[in-house]
């Protein structure tokens, strides 16, 4: 995935609470067999129906940050959520609250979730509403949000952090332990059951 | 110190931990299908990986599969193309596959518990959300995304943090005709689609106790949609006798063996959860679901709740939307709203109990002129057992389809799905918009609420069909 340091765009204002992956990218979308190229997919319901939807208005077409209501990306697994945003041009989402897996898909995925306190997501959609063409930066070395004279800051797991910043492949960094692995592996009780050979 | 069981299976697989790192997890079980594992196979090959371990790992196709015709070609082609990718990673990297014409095909959270490979204190993973059916065993199971998914394939691991602990607790019996789906979404409407985020939900007291496997599956199915990473229920001898006999279950000495470490995983007398949650099984009557997030679900008795009456702006919104979406005016009854389908299936409700449930309901009687019932078993194995008890008959002859296994119409990739403005009874997990079809609505509901309202053409609870 890429490396996430700093990054600067427009911010879309995404009035909403439980914001589903469903909506994100609904299930037809899913049947691509690549990792890209989802963004016909994206919130497609919305943006077909809804002619205010936000990302329907020509001022907030080309942002990539989304700041979105309370319990964004709940329900299914699909990594394609993630991915769907990342081919729509977004590389951050803010949100006071955010579902587990969609949280933990995008630090796989090189796209940045924040979170944020309601209040401060609350007056980040007032100044983006005021103007659409607010510069709004979000810095994952110093862990702040930062647009006009405000800056907030956020807190992220030193850990997803590092990786974020690095690039780093997770499957790479498992590999290193593969003795830790055999080990476990070798203690393992004889009745656990394998699928193989089929029954 | 005391233990919830679910530390207990947590820290039972832990293969690594190092302070500032996240704990390294052997994964026992990595159930796989079409939609979420095409481009984990890629990443693999691109990197030159192989899967460690093929005999840990098993595959079916349950998203995209016809309920028709399930013999012939995909009709779809990207569809097609999705299962046909699956089937030629499958026999690339060594993986047992459970391909449509299969015994063993069916929803991968129905076959794994049928063919007895999921058991008590295993951590299980799939991509796919409602993993946590698993948990009903005494599992650690979740649902992980494509990249995950390519981690277990090459590591059989998985980097991950401690969760949070919380106990829902329903003591008391069941009133008849209120079931396992009841408690669930009532569970949900008390904590919101998000309110248990961060945690691991056991599901305790006499009412649990007292559910049978598959009415366990059911509630552990839909933690997810009370945004908790799993959800598990601690093994008893209910769950013993599901798992003998089963085609990988223990035998002999093991079993024994198995059944004696099974018999440890339990929550410690004193351990602590980080919430709690009470519930009084009999004050439950039959829940649906009125808006677009499962959350969103009241009795069937009540009425379609009224926005302003809600305090928080943001909830007031979301009702808003919800019942625009829907298509109803507040304050109307909700046994007086009509629907076109009733849906039965999924990995929630799409078990042998679960048709048996709404086919007593229906024997004898015929389905309302102006709605149609699509039943589709979650596994072969479910529709071959149904077959053998005459219940495809009594579905049949009540009017409704009676069809192959699959996910089907609980997120129509396939061609099962709602019309646009059609609503739904559903005993699928997921009301949110478009779900079952562009422009669909749907109506969470138990199964025996789903056969109730088949007959009537309303959401319908099974004690007012007495005298109808």
């Amino acid at each position: 995935m890429d490396a996430f340091t700093t990054h600067t765009g427009t911010a879309a204002p995404l009035r909403r609470s439980a914001v589903d992956t469903d909506q994100i990218i609904p299930a037809e979308y899913l049947k691509r067999i690549t990792r890209t190229g989802f963004e016909d997919g994206l919130f497609v319901a919305w943006r077909t129906n809804e002619p205010d939807f936000v990302l329907n208005q020509p001022e907030y077409a080309d942002a990539s940050i989304l700041v979105a209501g309370p319990d964004f990306g709940t329900g299914s697994s699909r990594e394609h959520a993630n991915w769907a945003l990342l081919d729509g041009g977004f590389r951050v989402v803010i949100s006071s609250r955010f579902a587990d897996i969609f949280r933990n898909n995008s630090t796989k995925s090189g796209l940045l979730t924040v979170v944020l306190p309601q209040a401060e997501v609350e007056a980040l959609w007032a100044a983006v509403e005021a103007d659409p063409a607010t510069p709004v930066t979000v810095d994952l070395r110093a862990k702040e949000v930062s647009y006009g004279s405000t800056t907030v800051p956020f807190e992220i797991d030193d850990y997803v952090r590092w990786r974020l910043l690095e690039g780093l492949d997770d499957v790479g960094l498992t590999e290193k332990h593969v003795d830790d692995i055999e080990a476990f592996e070798a203690q393992r009780p004889a009745w656990l059951p394998r699928a193989l050979p089929a029954v | 110190m005391p233990k919830t069981l679910a530390e207990k299976v947590y820290e039972a697989h832990v293969v690594r931990s190092t302070p500032g790192e996240p704990d390294l997890l052997y994964i026992d079980l990595h159930l796989v299908h079409e939609v979420t594992s095409p481009q984990a196979f890629d990443g693999l090959r691109a990197a030159g990986r192989t899967v460690r371990r093929p005999d840990l790992t098993m595959a079916t196709e349950d998203h995209n599969v016809p309920t028709l015709d399930i013999l012939a070609p995909i009709a779809d082609p990207v569809s097609r193309a999705q299962v046909d990718a699956l089937r030629a990673n499958a026999k690339e990297f060594g993986i047992r596959l459970a391909p449509m014409g299969d015994r063993d095909q069916g929803i991968v959270h129905v076959i794994g518990p049928q063919l007895g490979l999921t058991q008590p204190g295993m951590t299980i993973v799939c991509g796919d959300s409602h993993t946590s059916t698993h948990g009903a065993f005494g599992a650690l199971a979740f649902g992980i995304g494509t990249s995950e998914v390519e981690h277990v394939l090459a590591t059989q691991t998985l980097p991950q943090y401690r969760p949070k602990q919380m106990s829902v607790t329903v003591d008391g019996e069941l009133a008849p005709g209120v079931s396992a789906k009841d408690i669930i979404l009532a569970v949900i409407a008390r904590i919101g689609t998000n309110g248990a985020a961060g945690h691991v939900i056991e599901y305790r007291g006499s009412a649990i106790q007292a559910l049978s496997m598959e009415a366990r599956m059911t509630i552990c199915n839909m933690s997810i949609e009370a945004g908790a990473k799993a959800g598990l229920i601690a093994p008893d001898q209910t769950t013993f006798d599901f798992l003998q006999g089963r085609p990988h279950a223990p035998r002999g000495a093991d079993w024994d063996a198995a059944v004696a470490h099974w018999s440890t995983l339990r929550t410690d007398e004193g351990a602590v959860f980080d919430s709690e949650v009470v519930l009084d099984a009999s004050t439950l009557t039959p829940f649906v679901t009125w808006g677009t997030n499962p959350g969103q679900g009241l009795p069937l008795s009540e009425r379609v709740p009224d926005p302003a009456d809600i305090a928080d702006e943001g909830e007031r919104r979301a009702a808003e939307q919800a019942l625009a979406y829907m298509g109803l005016t507040p304050g109307t009854p909700l046994t007086e709203i009509e629907v076109d389908t009733v849906f039965l299936g999924s990995c929630t409700n799409g078990r042998i109990e679960d048709l048996r449930v709404a086919a007593e309901l229906l024997r004898g009687k015929r389905v309302d002129a102006g709605t149609r019932m699509l039943v589709v078993p979650g596994s072969v194995g479910v529709k071959s057992q149904a077959e053998a008890e005459g219940l495809d008959k009594v579905f049949l002859e009540a009017g409704a389809e009676w069809r192959g296994a699959g996910c089907s119409m609980c997120l129509g990739m396939n061609p099962d799905q709602l019309k646009p403005g059609e609503r739904s009874a559903s005993t699928s997990n997921r009301n949110f918009q478009g779900r079952q079809g562009k422009g669909g609505r749907t109506h969470l509901v138990s199964p025996s609420v789903a056969a109730a309202t088949a007959l009537t053409g309303r959401l319908t609870a099974p004690a007012d069909l007495i005298g109808a």
